[in-house]
């Protein structure tokens, strides 16, 4: 056993303080960390990756079709109308798809929103790849003015083969007071 | 050497200077007392308002203030704490050294204590009013929705977990390098077993704990977003953590109950403790087992089923030591020269309720059930029997059974045994119908319910009055018995008590074991 004192009253306490402080530490270090990879890794939560997908070319898997059901949330306290131009898209595995979200600002003033992903069945989050994702970045939109927001997407040939529809949903969040923070912070 | 090495300072500046692990316990155990009596009142103020169904006497708002608080001061500031006065109190006398091996750290850990339940308490007179949001303060209600004392709240969990940290580091220090010569640890009373794994699980979780509260003081404040979607972090992330630390904090509250009733159950059975190595393994396994089951809090949050099963078959497996140790009880009682004093009765008692509670959690450890049962009574039935019935029963027992070595004055007996009967029964009339209601579908953390839980809501109320009321019987017990007990000089106040603190004198004098007991 290392000895990090002669006393061995102190020698217990430094190697205690020193469990103590690295278990506060690794919960920050540690913990979050390995929570966010986790759910990447395995799609738990229904996570979709948080950054463009750079497509592969792997062909188009053409006797395949999935459908893909689309779903928008308000959160609590949010007044835009928020929404898919289509509720439901057939697709094949391998093709690029384009869709796009309708958002209108009825409040005077501008606003910041930024809209999370969940996908359904969770275990289908891994293959779904989006190229381009209005959920990427906030989204500013000044007072009483609407906007349509792009998503391109790509499922991916590997989805297992009893998974035949994929729910995407968002749920789009106020995020103005955050957004200001940043901006103040420039 | 003055005279002041003898006995204890005059007035007040002895308790608030002092270093001597008597006067710290003692310290301990009233500030124990006073917060039971306070986390019992906000109880008996649920209580009162669910005797019927509709809104009668309080607010909702005030009502989920009420439960927050209950939880929060009767784990934090009740439970523990008792524990740790009863630990500064045996364990030099146990283990033969004169005091604890950090006295000046031991003063500070007990008096930062009051102020941060002070803050916590103060709460109730803020804008906006006190925690509301649970005990286990799941993100958001505790960030996004919380009250503005939310801020004051994570303080004292901070200021707390230090004193529980401090505390902590003092017993390992205390039990790994003070005991006499020849008290090696196969040697040592199971009290201070269990409570050196204890303090080592808070070593360990305390500092969560801490994180945790340190993240949502940053989402509040600091424009961080580790539980906020919006900003990319998960409120599940929270109840992760929380029950990474929660659950070792439940093994922290009912391991030293185990010590206890391994103490006294032997006393009065005059038979030594059955199995006591596999006890030391089982307390062990306990502890381990503890940081891989946490999950089993949050089954029905959306794990994937490979993560439920993991966390369902390791709940379960902790029913193996804990098995070891019911029967290891029961075998000690197998044909002993049984009487039933006071502390036995608490020990039997804590015996039968107990291993209720352990079975209704091996029910809730079912992943498929648990879904019905999540966030019922059922789950407040469960904890209550081994909270209530594990861990204040035991204290109790340790009361009686240390209470004529700590003041050289014997209880009154009858009163005693009235207490304990007086408590078994409120206690069951209270929690045992929660069982069936919650079953029923009878959500926790409700201020209102549907017509068809009211009687046995009103029969839960009147249990817990009579609960409550029992434990005045037992506040007046301990106090006639310091002012005006029978004296006792006896070392031994229990035939059958068998470790070194009964070979002092009685009352304990001020300092013992200035000159170490040589243990064979």
């Amino acid at each position: 056993m290392l000895r990090v004192s002669s006393n061995p009253v102190v020698d217990t306490v430094v190697k205690l303080t020193s469990t103590a402080v690295v278990m506060f530490a690794f919960v920050f270090v540690v913990m979050v960390p390995l929570y966010d990879v986790l759910c990447d890794a395995l799609g738990i939560n229904g996570k979709t990756n948080g950054e463009a997908y750079t497509a592969v070319q792997a062909g188009v898997d053409e006797s395949r079709t999935v459908t893909i059901q689309f779903v928008a949330t308000n959160n609590e306290g949010m007044p835009w109308d928020f929404g898919p131009s289509v509720t439901m898209m057939k697709v094949h595995p391998g093709a690029s798809n384009d869709t796009v979200f309708h958002a209108r600002n009825p409040l005077p003033q501008a606003m910041v929103a930024q809209a999370i992903p969940s996908v359904s069945p969770a275990r289908a989050a891994a293959y779904f790849h989006k190229t381009e994702c209005f959920c990427f970045n906030q989204q500013p939109l000044d007072g009483d003015t609407s906007a349509e927001m792009p998503l391109q997407f790509i499922i991916d040939r590997e989805l297992p083969g009893d998974i035949h529809t994929i729910t995407l949903s968002y749920t789009i969040f106020d995020v103005t007071d955050m957004a200001k923070g940043a901006i103040a912070a420039r | 050497m003055g005279a002041h090495h003898h006995g204890p300072a005059k007035g007040l500046s002895r308790w608030l200077f002092t270093t001597n692990h008597k006067d710290i316990g003692t310290m301990y155990l009233w500030f124990s007392f006073s917060m039971f009596i306070l986390g019992g009142a906000f109880a008996m103020i649920t209580r009162a308002e669910l005797f019927q169904p509709g809104m009668q006497l309080i607010n909702p708002a005030f009502f989920n203030q009420m439960t927050t608080l209950h939880g929060l001061i009767m784990v934090f500031g009740a439970i523990m704490p008792s524990f740790v006065g009863l630990a500064n109190w045996m364990i030099p006398m146990m283990i033969g050294a004169p005091d604890m091996a950090l006295p000046r750290m031991n003063n500070w850990s007990f008096w930062i204590l009051p102020p941060a339940f002070l803050i916590l308490a103060s709460t109730l007179f803020m804008e906006g009013g006190a925690p509301n949001f649970g005990w286990t303060f799941y993100a958001p209600l505790s960030t996004t929705y919380a009250p503005p004392s939310v801020t004051y709240f994570i303080f004292s969990i901070h200021v707390l977990g230090l004193s529980s940290i401090m505390g902590s580091i003092n017993i390992i220090a205390t039990v790994m390098n003070m005991r006499a010569p020849g008290m090696t640890y196969m040697k040592m009373p199971l009290f201070v077993w269990t409570w050196l794994i204890t303090a080592f699980l808070l070593v360990a979780v305390m500092p969560v704990l801490a994180g945790a509260v340190t993240m949502m003081l940053m989402d509040i404040h600091f424009g961080t977003s580790f539980f906020s979607a919006a900003g990319g972090g998960d409120p599940v992330l929270f109840q992760h953590i929380f029950w990474f630390f929660g659950h070792p904090e439940v093994y922290i509250i009912i391991l030293p109950a185990f010590g206890v009733v391994s103490q006294i159950i032997p006393a009065f059975a005059r038979k030594p403790l059955f199995g006591y190595d596999s006890m030391v393994y089982a307390t062990a396994a306990i502890a381990f087992l503890s940081f891989v089951v946490w999950a089993h809090h949050m089954y029905t949050v959306g794990m994937p089923v490979a993560g439920e099963l993991f966390f369902m078959y390791a709940t379960m497996l902790i029913a193996v030591p804990t098995g070891v140790k019911v029967f290891n009880w029961v075998t000690t009682m197998w044909r002993g020269s049984m009487t039933f004093e006071t502390p036995m009765l608490f020990c039997i008692g804590f015996l039968v309720l107990f291993t209720i509670g352990g079975f209704t959690g091996l029910m809730l450890s079912i992943a498929p059930a648990d879904f019905q049962y999540h966030d019922s009574y059922f789950v407040v039935a469960h904890f209550h029997y081994v909270m209530v019935a594990g861990a204040v029963f035991s204290m109790s027992a340790a009361v009686y059974y240390w209470l004529p070595k700590w003041c050289g004055r014997m209880y009154n007996e009858a009163m005693g045994k009235t207490h304990f009967w007086i408590s078994f029964v409120g206690f069951n009339i209270a929690f045992f119908p929660q069982h069936f209601v919650g079953l029923a579908g009878m959500p926790r953390r409700i201020p209102d319910y549907a017509l068809q839980f009211a009687d046995f809501n009103m029969i839960s109320s009147i249990g817990a009055f009579i609960y409550g009321a029992s434990q005045i019987l037992f506040l007046y017990n301990v106090v006639a018995t310091i002012v005006a007990g029978k004296p006792t000089s006896d070392a031994k106040t229990w035939e059958g008590a068998e470790g070194l603190e009964w070979t002092v004198a009685t009352p304990a004098p001020y300092h013992t074991f200035e000159t170490p007991p040589q243990v064979r």
